[in-house]
């Protein structure tokens, strides 16, 4: 077999692409273990100090705590409310669908500082003080459609004969939500609700505008980058960063094992 | 994640079996209701606000109701240059971000088909970046690129960069971290198209003699168009509304500052939100003729 460049061209492109994918990844993470005070620009010398002692910072902590808190209550009401429209996208007949279908598409498709700026300014005309729950009430907006999406395309893989069979069986309707539906769409509302908490958790533009004075992770990271991110700041990232990847690898691989064995 | 799921947007839905418009308007009363709340009204709240007048008693911040369309002509006036900046970049980055992602949802979704497990890792690498919060790994490259980093030195030293000019706060910084930041939501939806591509059809193109180039435009691509559709809009949209990248903290300068950045300013420091608003209008007036637009000339009216 002779050596063909063209055979090796595209896997070392995305090789090379991944690479450089990575660099600031690296970079947040290296700088986490950075022996430094406030600002975390040049290196000095290793420590573990910031892993241990994230609170020495207290402002981090507290912006931490706070995002979690807002993603989670966001996540719990996003997922509820758009897990039902995505059944009902999915399963019924009704009249108005195209427009339900618009307002859904419109949150997704409209830049973040609209969104921001536009509730911002409803909050201002009806005298509402900003702080951390018209936050929740900006990520509940915002995520709302991701959790749609996701949702509709697990109940278009779901077999409706599965629950007329229930029904024929003599379950009442609820029994055969919770004992049939809601089971097989599990998967689905699981990825919604992850999915959701992330875009809740990484958001800065909608936040900043309905923030007042409360403050989360991203918008501690904004306003402290004039002056300079201190490198607990970074030990978060970068923990997030690896709970998070690992919980993805674990279901990915999982998902795409079970295709495997399914192919054979 | 987002964009995994965003991916499965396209996945084509049984027909809705039941007819029970009961059940269904009591499925879609809280959510909907919510949208029009927190969605639709904050948008009739930005126009109204977008024409307020400048409040009798002079305090700053404060504005009355009023019927003030000069407030559109101000921001034009005022911030032209920045409106135009905004869709400039906004439209590089796309380009290049399309460029650049193409070639790796190529090999994801065609190349490394049959083999799930690569295919998984892979698609986990493109959506790595995003489990960085997004505000940290923009602050990275701040830093790699900064005056006294060792690539700027670098470039200085054999002359491709001026000593006395560096990287950040120009064009090129402000565009490649917008790329940066937004090729993951390239990657996915053209992943998605291309997965689902029968490959005997690429086949079918050689077979009948057409060069691999050929081959490539006439048939892959045309196929793999709805996620370079829906790539295109999921990067130019929140590019052309971005502000963290512009700004002056992160990679921008004092030349570099779109919309966002002018309604920010506008809104916190200024507290001039009728110009704030007049702006933003514009944006989402600009975006929506955009999308419809292109999408119907694309052919791609399922969007959802």
């Amino acid at each position: 077999m002779k050596f063909s460049l063209g055979k090796w061209l595209l896997p070392t492109y995305v090789a090379l692409t991944f690479i450089f994918m990575m660099i600031p990844i690296v970079y947040t993470f290296i700088f986490s273990f950075n022996d430094v005070e406030k600002s975390n620009i040049a290196w000095k010398s290793f420590t573990f100090d910031n892993w241990l002692n994230v609170c020495a910072q207290p402002e981090v902590c507290h912006a931490f705590g706070n995002s979690i808190a807002i993603a989670v209550i966001s996540t719990l009401v996003s997922t509820a409310l758009g897990t039902a429209i995505a059944i009902a996208l999915g399963r019924y007949k009704f009249k108005g669908r195209s427009a339900t279908n618009l307002l859904l598409f419109l949150p997704m498709a409209t830049p973040e500082v609209v969104m921001g700026a536009g509730l911002a300014a409803q909050f201002l005309d009806l005298g509402v003080a900003k702080g951390f729950w018209t936050i929740v009430i900006a990520h509940i907006m915002f995520t709302l459609s991701f959790v749609v999406v996701t949702v509709k395309a697990r109940v278009a893989t779901l077999d409706p004969r599965l629950e007329e069979a229930g029904s024929d069986l003599y379950a009442n309707a609820s029994s055969v939500f919770w004992r049939i539906t809601f089971p097989l769409l599990l998967p689905g509302i699981m990825a919604a609700a992850m999915l959701s908490f992330a875009l809740s958790f990484d958001d800065f533009i909608i936040t900043q505008f309905n923030a007042g004075p409360d403050t989360t992770f991203p918008k501690f990271v904004y306003t402290a980058a004039a002056r300079g991110i201190p490198p607990e700041a970074n030990v978060i990232g970068s923990a997030v960063f690896i709970v998070a990847i690992a919980i993805v690898l674990v279901v990915q691989l999982r998902s795409s094992l079970k295709a495997k064995r399914l192919a054979k | 994640m987002a964009f995994v799921a965003l991916g499965q947007g396209g996945a084509k839905s049984s027909a809705p079996v039941k007819n029970s418009s009961k059940v269904a308007f009591i499925l879609l009363a809280p959510g909907m209701i919510y949208l029009g709340l927190f969605f639709l009204t904050p948008l009739v709240s930005l126009v109204i606000t977008s024409l307020k007048t400048a409040s009798m008693t002079g305090v700053i911040g404060m504005y009355d109701y009023g019927f003030e369309p000069g407030n559109y002509a101000y921001a034009i006036e005022q911030y032209g240059p920045q409106v135009i900046r905004s869709f400039g970049y906004a439209l590089t980055a796309t380009v290049l971000a399309l460029v650049i992602s193409y070639p790796i949802a190529y090999f994801i979704g065609v190349k490394a088909r049959g083999k799930p497990v690569l295919q998984a890792l892979l698609l986990t690498l493109v959506i790595a970046p995003f489990f960085i919060s997004f505000l940290l790994r923009t602050f990275a490259w701040k830093q790699i690129f900064s005056n006294e980093a060792p690539i700027t030195q670098f470039l200085q030293s054999i002359g491709l960069l001026p000593s006395d000019q560096y990287i950040i706060g120009t064009s090129f910084a402000v565009i490649f971290g917008l790329t940066y930041n937004f090729i993951p939501f390239m990657t996915l939806p053209i992943y998605t198209s291309l997965e689902r591509l029968d490959v005997r059809l690429v086949e079918a193109g050689s077979d009948l003699y057409a060069s691999p180039a050929k081959t490539f435009w006439k048939v892959t691509f045309p196929l793999s168009l709805p996620g370079v559709i829906s790539g295109t809009l999921l990067t130019f949209i929140p590019i052309s509304g971005d502000y963290v990248n512009a700004s002056r903290d992160f990679l921008g300068g004092s030349d570099t500052a779109m919309i966002g950045n002018v309604v920010e300013a506008n809104y916190f420091r200024i507290q001039d939100y009728p110009t704030a608003s007049a702006l933003s209008v514009m944006l989402m007036a600009a975006i929506v003729i955009l999308v419809s637009v292109y999408v119907r000339r694309s052919g791609t009216e399922d969007l959802l």
